[in-house]
C-alpha cells in the first residue's frame, strides 16, 4: 500500500463509481464522508512508518513509480491532505442543499485527486501538467450539456490552458539557473515565464476578467468550489518554488514584484466589489482579495508569512463555501442576483442572507469572523515592513467591508410591512448554520486550528524556518 | 537529410497554419489540423526517438478526429465572423505575417535559450504558438478557439520535447491534448443545444 494510491488513485475510482448514482442526497452523503475518511486517514495514519494492526504490520510507502517517474507523498504532508479533502468535504456534503451533487462530487472528487497528484509528482515541475487536467475536467463541472457556455467558461478555458506552457519552460530555465547562477539574462527570463505562468493560473489582474464572468453563468456553488480549489494548490505549488530555488527565494526584486501583485489584488478585488451592483460579482471580487492576501503572505519573511498563508487557507475554505452556498440558495428565490432582483431577500431566504453578510465580512477581516485572525496578522506583518504597503491593503479592506454594507442595505430592503416567509429547505438552513457557527470558531479561537496546522510548515524544506 | 524534412515540416506549418486562419469551412480546418500534427511529428523526431514522437502525431490526430465526428453530427451552420471588423481575410493575412516577421526576428534567439534545439525547430514551434495565439485573438467559435489551443500547444510540444524527454510528459500532454480535444466537443454540443433549441 502507499500514499498516492490512497489519496490519489482510490478517490479518483471511487469517483468514477459515483457518476452511476443519481440520487442527490446519497451522492452528497458518499461523497462528504469519503472525503472526510481520507482527510481523517492523512492526519492520524503515518506515511512511512510501520503501525501493528493486531498481529499484522502495516506500512504506508510514500511512492508510487509511473512511466519512469514518481507520485511522492512526503510524511510531512499528511496534514496538508487532511486540510485539502476536510475542506472538500464541506462542499460535498453542502452539494444536496446546493442541488449541484450530481456534477459537483463525482468532478469534484476527480479534480481534487489530480490537484492532490499536481502535490505529489515529482519533479515538482510537472504539477502543470495535473493542474491542467483538472482544469480541463473542471469544464464540464462549470458548464451544463444543456446550455450554451458563456464567454466567463470559454476565457477559463483559454487562460488556465496557457499557464501550463510558460510554467514548464520556466521549470527548464530554472534549472538552468541554478547551475549557472551568475546568468542574469537566464535568470530574468526564467522569472518572466514563471510570472506569466503564474498571472495566468492565479488569474491576476488584468487576467481575472473570467471569474465575474463565471458566477453569472454557473451555479455560485460549483464557482466558488473552483475559486477555492484552483489557487489554494496553486499557491502551495509557487510556495515550491520559493522553497526548491534559493536565488528566487533571496531575490528581493521577487518580494517586491509578490507584494505588488498581491496589493493590485486586494485593493483591485475590494475596490471593484463596493462598487457591484451583482451578489455574485461581488463574490468573485471577495474571492480575487483572497488570493491577494495569500500572495502578500508570499511577500512578507517566510518564517512569518507561510504560517499566515497556511492560516488563511482554511477560512477561505470555510467563508467561500458559505458564501456560494447562500448566494445559490438565494439565485433559487430570486430572478437574478443584481441587486434590484435581490432586494428584501433575506425574509425568503434569513439563512442565506445571514450567510452571504457574514462571509463578505470575513473575507473583509472583520472581527470574531473566520477570516480575521490571519489578515490581522498579515497586516501586522506588512505594516511592519511598509506603512504604504499596509495602508493600501487597508483600503482594500474598506471596499470589501463596503461591498458587505452595500449588500445587508440590499437584502433587508423589503417593502414597509412585508412579512417573513422562509421558503429555504431544513438541508440548506443546516448546512448553512452549520458553516455560520463555524465562521465564528474559527474568528474566536483560531487556535482551533493549529492542531492542523501547526506541523504543515515542514512540508516545505526551506521556508518558514 | 533531416535538415532538409524539419524545413519542409517549417513550410507546411506555415501553409496549415495560415490556412487554419483562413479557411471557413470545418472540414478543410480539421484537415489542415491532422496535417499540421504530421509537421509536428516531423519536427519531434529531431530531438525523441520515433516510438514517442508517434504518440504525439496519434494524439493529435486521434483529437482532430473527436473534433470532426462532433463538428459533422452539429445541425448548425458555420459562424460567419468576416462581416465583422477586423475579421477580413487581408487582416487575417496581414496580421499572419506581423506574427511571421515577429517570430523571425526572435528565432535564433529562443534557439540559443532553448538549448540549441535547431533552428528549424524553434521556427516550428513558435511559428505555432504565434499562429495559435493569433488564432484565439480572432475568434469566439468554440471548434476554432479549440484548434488554436490545440494548435499553441503543439508548438509548445515541439519546443518542450528538445528540453524533456520524459515518458511521462509525453504520455500526459497526449491525455491533455486528448482532453482538450474533448472539452472542445463537450462545448460545441452545449453550443448547439440552444441553436437546436431555436430551430
Amino acid at each position: 500500500m502507499n500514499a498516492p494510491t490512497i489519496w490519489i488513485i482510490a478517490p479518483a475510482i471511487f469517483a468514477i463509481l459515483l457518476f452511476f448514482i443519481t440520487n442527490q442526497r446519497a451522492l452528497s452523503i458518499l461523497g462528504g464522508t469519503m472525503a472526510v475518511a481520507l482527510a481523517l486517514t492523512a492526519q492520524f495514519v503515518p506515511i512511512e512508518t510501520a503501525m501493528q494492526v493486531g498481529s499484522f504490520s502495516l506500512k504506508i510507502d510514500s511512492t508510487l513509480s509511473i512511466l519512469g517517474r514518481a507520485l511522492i507523498i512526503q510524511p510531512t504532508e499528511g496534514p496538508m491532505l487532511a486540510l485539502i479533502y476536510g475542506a472538500a468535504s464541506l462542499w460535498f456534503f453542502g452539494a444536496e442543499a446546493s442541488n449541484t451533487a450530481t456534477r459537483i462530487v463525482p468532478f469534484g472528487l476527480m479534480i481534487i485527486a489530480l490537484m492532490v497528484a499536481s502535490i505529489a509528482v515529482q519533479p515538482f515541475l510537472f504539477a502543470a501538467l495535473f493542474i491542467e487536467m483538472a482544469i480541463l475536467l473542471s469544464i464540464p463541472l462549470v458548464t451544463s450539456i444543456y446550455t450554451p457556455p458563456g464567454r466567463g467558461v470559454v476565457r477559463f478555458l483559454i487562460y488556465q490552458t496557457l499557464a501550463m506552457p510558460f510554467i514548464l519552460l520556466a521549470g527548464w530555465l530554472l534549472i538552468g539557473v541554478e547551475t549557472s547562477p551568475g546568468d542574469l539574462a537566464l535568470a530574468a527570463q526564467s522569472a518572466t515565464m514563471l510570472g506569466l505562468g503564474f498571472a495566468f493560473l492565479l488569474a491576476i489582474f488584468p487576467l481575472y476578467n473570467w471569474v465575474p464572468m463565471l458566477v453569472e453563468e454557473t451555479s455560485p456553488f460549483i464557482a466558488g468550489f473552483i475559486f477555492w480549489l484552483l489557487p489554494t494548490i496553486t499557491i502551495i505549488f509557487g510556495a515550491g518554488f520559493l522553497d526548491r530555488y534559493s536565488w528566487l527565494r533571496s531575490s528581493p526584486e521577487l518580494i517586491i514584484a509578490l507584494r505588488f501583485t498581491g496589493l493590485l489584488m486586494v485593493v483591485t478585488g475590494g475596490l471593484f466589489a463596493a462598487f457591484q451592483r451583482n451578489l455574485g460579482r461581488i463574490m468573485a471580487y471577495g474571492t480575487i482579495a483572497d488570493t491577494g492576501f495569500s500572495i502578500l503572505a508570499l511577500s512578507l519573511d517566510s518564517r512569518l508569512g507561510i504560517p499566515i498563508l497556511l492560516l488563511l487557507i482554511p477560512a477561505r475554505a470555510l467563508g467561500t463555501a458559505v458564501w456560494s452556498l447562500s448566494l445559490t440558495v438565494i439565485k433559487e428565490h430570486s430572478e437574478t442576483m443584481r441587486f434590484g432582483a435581490s432586494r428584501g431577500i433575506l425574509r425568503i431566504a434569513p439563512f442565506a442572507g445571514t450567510g452571504i453578510i457574514l462571509a463578505t465580512l470575513s473575507t473583509g477581516a472583520f472581527p470574531l469572523l473566520a477570516g480575521f485572525p490571519a489578515r490581522f496578522a498579515l497586516w501586522e506583518g506588512l505594516s511592519r515592513d511598509s506603512i504604504s504597503a499596509a495602508l493600501w491593503m487597508g483600503i482594500g479592506i474598506i471596499g470589501l467591508l463596503t461591498s458587505a454594507f452595500r449588500s445587508l442595505a440590499v437584502i433587508t430592503m423589503a417593502e414597509e410591512y412585508t412579512s417573513w416567509q422562509p421558503r429555504e429547505s431544513l438541508t440548506q438552513m443546516l448546512m448553512l448554520g452549520l458553516g455560520m457557527i463555524g465562521l465564528f470558531i474559527l474568528g474566536l479561537f483560531p487556535q482551533t486550528m493549529q492542531f492542523f496546522l501547526s506541523n504543515l510548515p515542514t512540508m516545505f524544506e526551506h521556508l518558514g524556518r | 537529410m533531416a535538415l532538409t524534412f524539419s524545413w519542409i515540416a517549417v513550410v507546411i506549418i506555415i501553409a496549415t497554419s495560415v490556412g487554419l486562419l483562413l479557411v471557413r469551412d470545418w472540414r478543410t480546418s480539421i484537415i489542415m489540423l491532422s496535417i499540421q500534427y504530421v509537421a509536428m511529428f516531423i519536427l519531434c523526431l529531431q530531438h525523441l526517438p520515433l516510438g514517442m514522437a508517434s504518440v504525439k502525431v496519434v494524439a493529435g490526430w486521434m483529437s482532430a478526429a473527436i473534433l470532426g465526428m462532433t463538428r459533422s453530427g452539429l445541425s448548425i451552420p458555420d459562424v460567419d465572423e468576416e462581416n465583422n471588423w477586423p475579421r477580413g481575410r487581408l487582416f487575417r493575412i496581414f496580421a499572419a505575417g506581423m506574427v511571421g516577421i515577429i517570430i523571425a526576428g526572435v528565432t535564433s534567439r529562443v534557439n540559443a535559450v532553448m538549448a540549441d534545439a535547431g533552428i528549424a525547430v524553434s521556427a516550428g514551434s513558435l511559428l505555432l504558438i504565434g499562429m495559435g495565439l493569433l488564432h484565439l485573438g480572432l475568434t469566439a467559435n468554440i471548434l476554432r478557439i479549440t484548434i488554436g489551443l490545440m494548435t499553441i500547444l503543439s508548438g509548445f510540444e515541439i519546443l518542450y520535447t528538445a528540453v524533456e524527454g520524459s515518458i511521462l510528459v509525453a504520455a500526459l500532454l497526449a491525455v491533455i491534448i486528448l482532453g482538450l480535444a474533448l472539452v472542445g466537443s463537450y462545448l460545441m454540443l452545449a453550443s448547439n443545444a440552444k441553436e437546436a433549441e431555436s430551430v
